[in-house]
């Protein structure tokens, strides 16, 4: 598949932002069970404004996808049959509490524990959304599998917790190496579970063929023409078009980026007690979670693209 | 319950893209405004198509076969384009089976081109929204046309009558027949989708010419094995006496 950097932003962003609230409402739940200190008010209030902040920012990137942005209310119809009717349910449903969130903080409202777990909820009934929308298209098989879920959830809490720590180094110091520890230990789950769907994707066999795609059983099948000499959509759509060297590349520089980096960054800032770093492993994993993204897409293999293998 | 569908005969297409360029026209003369069609005598041109014709080789030289295959929307009895559609644009017509698409709710966030193993829509880069076979539903249905044009524009350009339309369900249809009797199957039935349009196979050519074929049986010249002659004084009518 080609990657979309509006869909690419979408993803991580959200990701981002949903991990964010997780690690305020988090904390605050231990406040309470005097697990963790209590936090000022204006902690949760501005946590939850930045996590809103990315929320919107992904919304927005996701609005350079479609053709026709200004008709983008309607594709909350369909939520009976499509995924992603039904993130565009979620979305601004989870974006609504998280702003309830902040708002009843800083405004010194009650309830902010049952807002916040009707929060966590739509958090995770997200990364539901997000993922099955890749994870629902079978033949996609690259995605069709509860990898993505995990993994879209997974790294998503892992950049946020590190959001948090960063954010926690100046705005709360007594949370920053709890949150700087919990993302560690997130990152470190994400890594494994994404190098099992690295495992699992070098090992499919695509159950599509030339033979199954134009129906003719003979070993020896070669395209000499496509239809056209130009490009279509299905040429530009459907295929990265970058050589193989380049696919690499992006593989192993996020498989660096976004987890042994961040975690030696994390752990080094939260030793020595340096935000900078923290803020450097936050730079350092969004920029890993862009390549993991661009990767996810390209890795993908699209059977219509049997169809298209010679121009003429 | 209709289903209506093309049926392609793989034997008799001749890979001369007159349904590429009559489905072309067609589509891009109607209601909903012009297909794209960027550059198309200059470099690098890109159009929007419904339909297009591909060229495969099977085999290995010198035992070849060159293979013409038409490629359009297949019409999916269980299409997986539709479930995904957001807004509810793409959708599949109770009625006759169509797979259609609904110009004005399409918000073109391409989720069904990608729900499509065949890869076969298009989105539109001048009308951003979705754009696919809908098999000619401004000809099917018209009742302005006559009768016998209520067809695809791709089945009326066919000089060799290698796309057959009908309905699918019917099981005495010149469509249901075709498949029946000719081996007609669909495009990667992994997946579940059921395509309604099939395909014929290669088939070997065979001459088969029986006896009566050759020698006319009830012949009247050789009923008495005798030439039949009238008397002399009868008159002549060269048309009906032979000698």
């Amino acid at each position: 598949m080609h990657p979309a950097f509006s869909v690419i932003f979408l993803t991580t962003l959200l990701g981002v932002g949903q991990g964010l609230f997780l690690a305020l409402y988090g904390a605050e739940v231990a406040s309470v069970l005097q697990w963790l200190p209590a936090q000022d008010a204006r902690f949760y209030a501005w946590g939850s404004l930045i996590a809103l902040a990315f929320l919107g920012i992904g919304l927005g990137a996701s609005f350079f996808h479609l053709g026709r942005p200004e008709r983008a209310w309607r594709s909350a119809t369909m939520w009976r049959t499509s995924w992603l009717s039904r993130e565009v349910i979620v979305l601004p449903a989870f974006m609504a509490t998280v702003l309830a969130y902040g708002a009843l903080h800083l405004l010194g409202g009650r309830g902010t524990l049952v807002v916040g777990a009707a929060g966590v909820a739509l958090c995770f009934a997200l990364f539901v959304c997000t993922g099955m929308i890749y994870a629902c298209i079978k033949f996609l098989q690259e995605w069709a599998s509860l990898w993505t879920i995990v993994n879209f959830t997974l790294l998503g809490c892992a950049s946020g917790y590190t959001l948090a720590a960063a954010y926690a180094f100046v705005a709360a110091p007594d949370l920053a190496t709890v949150y700087a520890g919990t993302a560690i230990v997130l990152t470190f789950v994400a890594l494994c579970t994404r190098t099992a769907s690295l495992m699992r994707n070098a090992r499919i066999r695509p159950r599509s063929t030339l033979q199954t795609a134009i129906g003719i059983k003979h070993p020896r099948i070669a395209q000499k023409a496509q239809g056209f000499m130009g490009g279509s959509f299905n040429t530009r759509e459907f295929f990265h078009g970058k050589p193989e060297s380049v696919v690499r590349a992006v593989k192993w520089s996020f498989l660096v980026l976004v987890f042994p980096v961040p975690m030696a960054l994390l752990a080094a800032g939260g030793v020595w007690g340096v935000p900078a770093l923290v803020g450097l492993a936050f730079a350092a994993q969004y920029a890993g979670l862009i390549a993991e993204r661009w990767f996810f897409f390209a890795q993908a293999r699209h059977p219509q693209n049997l169809y298209y293998q010679a121009m003429s | 319950m209709t289903q209506l569908a093309l049926v392609i005969d793989l034997n008799v297409c001749v890979g001369c893209h007159a349904c590429v360029t009559s489905c072309k026209e067609w589509n891009t003369s109607g209601q909903a405004g012009t297909l794209v069609d960027e550059r198309p005598y200059d470099r690098d041109p890109t159009g929007t198509f419904f339909n297009r014709v591909q060229t495969f080789e099977v085999g290995e030289f010198p035992n070849t076969q060159t293979v013409h295959f038409p490629k359009s929307c297949l019409h999916c009895e269980d299409p997986p384009c539709v479930p995904v559609c957001p807004t509810g644009a793409s959708f599949k017509r109770e009625s006759d089976g169509l797979v259609l698409v609904d110009y004005d709710k399409c918000i073109g966030c391409k989720y069904c081109a990608w729900a499509c193993p065949y890869g076969v829509r298009e989105l539109d880069e001048n009308r951003k929204v979705m754009g696919k076979c809908t098999m000619c539903v401004d000809r099917i249905d018209n009742p302005a046309l006559p009768e016998a044009d209520r067809k695809p524009a791709c089945v009326m350009a066919c000089p060799t009558n290698a796309r057959l339309y009908g309905d699918i369900h019917d099981p005495e249809s010149v469509v249901s027949r075709a498949i029946r009797e000719n081996g007609g199957y669909q495009l990667m039935p992994e997946w579940g989708t059921q395509p309604a349009n099939h395909y014929l196979p290669r088939r070997k050519t065979e001459l088969r010419i029986h006896e009566d074929e050759l020698t006319r049986v009830d012949n009247p010249l050789k009923i008495d094995g005798l030439l039949p002659k009238p008397p002399v004084k009868d008159p002549s009518l060269d048309d009906v006496t032979s000698w």
